[in-house]
This record gives C-alpha cells, structure tokens and sequence, in this order.
C-alpha cells in the first residue's frame, strides 16, 4: 500500500484554509521548535479573529525572529492562552503587553505544566484533570478543587486545537516527525490535540519507510500537513541570540 | 546590584549550591539560579532538568559551538552531559509534578515566614509571566529560593506575609539573600548563616517578621 504524501509546495499553500475565528496552537520554547515559516506565512494570509496557543508571545529576544506577537500587531488576534503575558524579567517587555493591557487582545494566563498538560489531554480524550500547580493562588480563585488523598488539586479542562503549527528536524512522506534536541517541546503534544497539524521541516522529506518506526518522536497520524523550510535568506532558522545586557 | 552588601549574585548561587546531594535532580529558574550551575561541588553527581525537556545539561556552549536548537530554560545554547535524555513538554513537567525533582532554585520578589513565595506579577500589573514557577513551586521536592535580601528602596524582601500575588503557599525550604542563610520557619525566619561583613542587628533591622538566630549560626564562607 503506498500512502499519499503530505508534502505541500509552500508555506502560504499549507496555511490558505485557515479560517477566521480558529484557534491555533504552536510549538516553540525560545527559538528550538518555533514554527517562523508558518507565522510568517499566517501573517500573510490574513485570517483574523484568532485564539493563539503558545508558552509566550514572544519580543524579548533579540534578534527578533518572527513570533505570534506579530500576529497581535497586525491585527489578527482576539485572543492569547499562554504562559506568559509579561516577561519574566520586569526590565524586558514583550510586544504583546501593551495590547494586553489596553484591552485590545484577550489572554490567559496558564502555569507551563498546566498549559502542556490541557494539551495532552486533549489529544488522549481526557476532557479534564485535577492538578496541584496554582493552588492557593490567585490563579485559583473561584474555581473547582477537590482534596485527594489529604492535598488540594485545582480542576483544569482540556485545550482543544483547530491547527497546530510546530517545526521538526526529519519527516517522512508520511508525517512521521523527528525533532532534534530541545527543538521538540510543545511540538508532540500540540499535534495530538489539533485536528490539523502543519510541521515545517529542516531537512529535506524522506519516503516512507525510511525512518526506523522505533525511532519516530511523533507519528504520521497526528502530522497533516509538511513543509520543507529552504535554505536561507528564503526560509527563517533559529539564529544565535545577541547577548542579553546584565 | 549597586550598593549592595554581603555576598554577590555568584556567592548567593555557590551557597544554595552546596546543598545539592549526590543523584540530585535539581532544575534552576532563570537568572542567579542558574550560576548555581557554575559552583565547585566536588564530585556530586547533579543532573540538571531543565523545563523544555531537556534532562541532564551542562554549561553553556563555547562560542562558535552551540546547537541553535538546544537552549536551557533561560534561552541559553547549553551542552549537554553523557547520558542526557530529551523529551516532550508534557512528560517535561510530568518529572515535575510527579515529584522527581529533588530540588528547584528559582529567584523572588517575597519570601513569607510561612514560606508563601511570589515570582510572577507585579503589584497593580495586569497578568504576568508564570511559566514553569507554579509547576515546580508545587511539585519540587524543596524549593530554594535566591534574592537581594532588601528592595532597591531598601524594603524588606523576607516578609510577615505576602502582599504580592503568591506563587505558591508553605512550600519554601530555604532562602539565601546576599546577607545570609535563611529558614522560613512559619512563625518567622531562622539565620542559619551570616554574610561576612553584617551583623545580627543588620539583617534584623532589614527583615520583615521574627528573626531567630540559629544556636549553630555561622558565617557564610564565600566561594
């Protein structure tokens, strides 16, 4: 049986059906697993109204390599769930604050583990799990605990994808996906929980078969869609950050 | 930094460092929790996790040798040690929930005598950076906490009581300041250890809450 590739020609061409109003999740912790192509080419296609899904929007780093900030900016955002909203450091500010602050996009503010953990279960039919990160915080107020076992846990729903954007090192015709080092992250979870995942790939797409089926991270049935990043200046790869001052 | 006294950011980070016990797992926030990485501890096997999934890193990458796609959890090009283990997010933060993390050295703006902590929102700021604080704030075996002992107005980071939004509630173990070593102790802090150059008189005059001296009280060898 042969399957039918999921290779696409371009980056605009794997994100044209991308409607207004969908939620969209992408992989990325620092540069290692940032999907640059994809936003870089949903900035183009313009859909509007959209719930993003990331650890953070993105800004603080310098260079600045295309992030979902950039999607805030130019006015396709409605909402961010995300780990961070302002920067770790009170010195370093995020693109994204100051329309956070205004009121103009949305966001919600999820514990890391938490954020990962909403994906996963997603993506494994769990509609929702106790979890004893935020409990006692503010984080908490209002909101359903139960105690198990003698300790309080804070109930947390599962976080649904309409697409998930997510970079790897290797991928078969298929959609068998490798990633390399901390490249991987968000990336495998976010493909469960999505109904349709486009990985942009750094090298060149291999038939099918040629990955070791033991030695694929995330497998085909989760990845819809690939695209081969080309080499610089045409497509975006991680760069060295310049030092941040002291 | 300027006009402080007592120990430098490196001093505070080699002292929380010698806690660390041969086959810990220890994951270090961003920050001076991450020189924690830099201190001489003999031949204790650490294995340093850091949130992104990556189990068993080492120093950062010499110039002109970094792997653009393996950072720390501050975003640094890191090496990795013999024996490192890459995984998922999820499975990342399922080592720290599941209890595997020995300890977790994070910086603060509060410390309480509770041992309430806060790390991720300013006063009166709207949302905030949480990251993986509230993860390993409540699953870390011991949370270590590293700060400058008094603001830049000079007011008390060891406090009675939180008035920032906390991070999480009773869970820290120890905190080192550029003045000393210190346990919150619930119904105030315990000196363990004096910063060379302050006094008891000192450190009581810039902490919020009841400070007792350790019988044991002794002075922090810098370095």
């Amino acid at each position: 049986m042969t399957q039918k590739s999921k290779l696409r020609s371009s980056f605009a061409d794997a994100v044209a059906d991308i409607a207004d109003g969908s939620t969209i999740g992408f992989g990325g912790f620092a540069m290692p697993g940032t999907p640059f192509n994809l936003i870089q080419a949903l900035k183009e296609q313009g859909a509007k109204r959209l719930t993003l899904v990331a650890n953070t929007t993105g800004g603080a780093q310098q260079p600045r390599m295309p992030d979902i900030g950039m999607l805030v900016e130019n006015g396709q955002v409605a909402k961010v769930i995300c780990a961070f909203t302002a920067a770790t450091r009170p010195t370093d500010v995020l693109p994204f604050t100051k329309y956070y602050e205004s009121g103009e996009v949305d966001a919600e503010l999820v514990p890391q583990g938490t954020l990962a953990e909403r994906l996963r279960a997603a993506g494994a039919g769990i509609p929702a799990f106790y979890t004893p990160t935020a409990v006692g915080t503010e984080l908490a107020e209002g909101r359903e605990t139960r105690i198990i076992d003698g300790r309080e846990y804070l109930l947390e729903y599962a976080l649904k994808l309409d697409y998930a954007f997510i970079r790897a090192r290797t991928a078969d015709a298929v959609g068998n996906l490798r990633f390399h080092r901390s490249q991987r992250n968000f990336g495998p979870v976010m493909a469960t929980a999505a109904r349709i995942t486009i990985a942009e790939i750094d090298d060149p797409v291999v038939p099918a078969g040629t990955i070791d089926p033991d030695d694929v991270h995330t497998p085909g049935i989760y990845v819809h869609r690939l695209v081969q990043v080309p080499p610089e200046p045409e497509g975006l790869w991680p760069t060295k950050r310049q030092e941040r001052r002291k | 930094m300027s006009g402080s006294k007592g120990l430098n950011r490196q001093q505070m980070a080699d002292r929380v460092a010698r806690e660390f016990q041969d086959g810990w797992i220890v994951n270090l926030g961003v920050g001076i929790p991450t020189l924690c990485s830099n201190t001489d501890i003999g031949g204790r096997d650490i294995t340093y996790h850091s949130e992104n999934g990556v189990i068993g890193y080492g120093g950062v990458a010499a110039e002109g040798q970094e792997d653009l796609n393996l950072v720390n959890a501050g975003g640094q090009n890191v090496v990795l040690n013999p024996g490192a283990a890459v995984v998922h997010h999820a499975d990342s933060f399922g080592v720290i929930r599941g209890g595997h993390i020995d300890a977790t050295v994070m910086g603060a703006y509060q410390v309480s005598m509770t041992g309430d902590f806060a790390n991720w929102k300013l006063k009166g700021q709207k949302g905030g950076g949480i990251g993986g604080a509230m993860d390993l704030a409540a699953c870390a075996k011991r949370v270590f906490i590293i700060l400058e002992h008094v603001t830049r107005d000079g007011s008390p980071r060891l406090v009675t009581a939180c008035d920032l939004p906390v991070t999480a509630r009773g869970v820290v173990t120890l905190v080192a300041t550029n003045y000393g070593l210190f346990q919150p102790s619930g119904d105030g802090f315990r000196l363990l250890e004096i910063a060379p150059g302050l006094t008891v008189d000192d450190i009581r005059a810039a902490t919020g809450g009841t400070l007792t001296v350790a019988d044991t009280l002794r002075k922090i060898a810098p370095g």
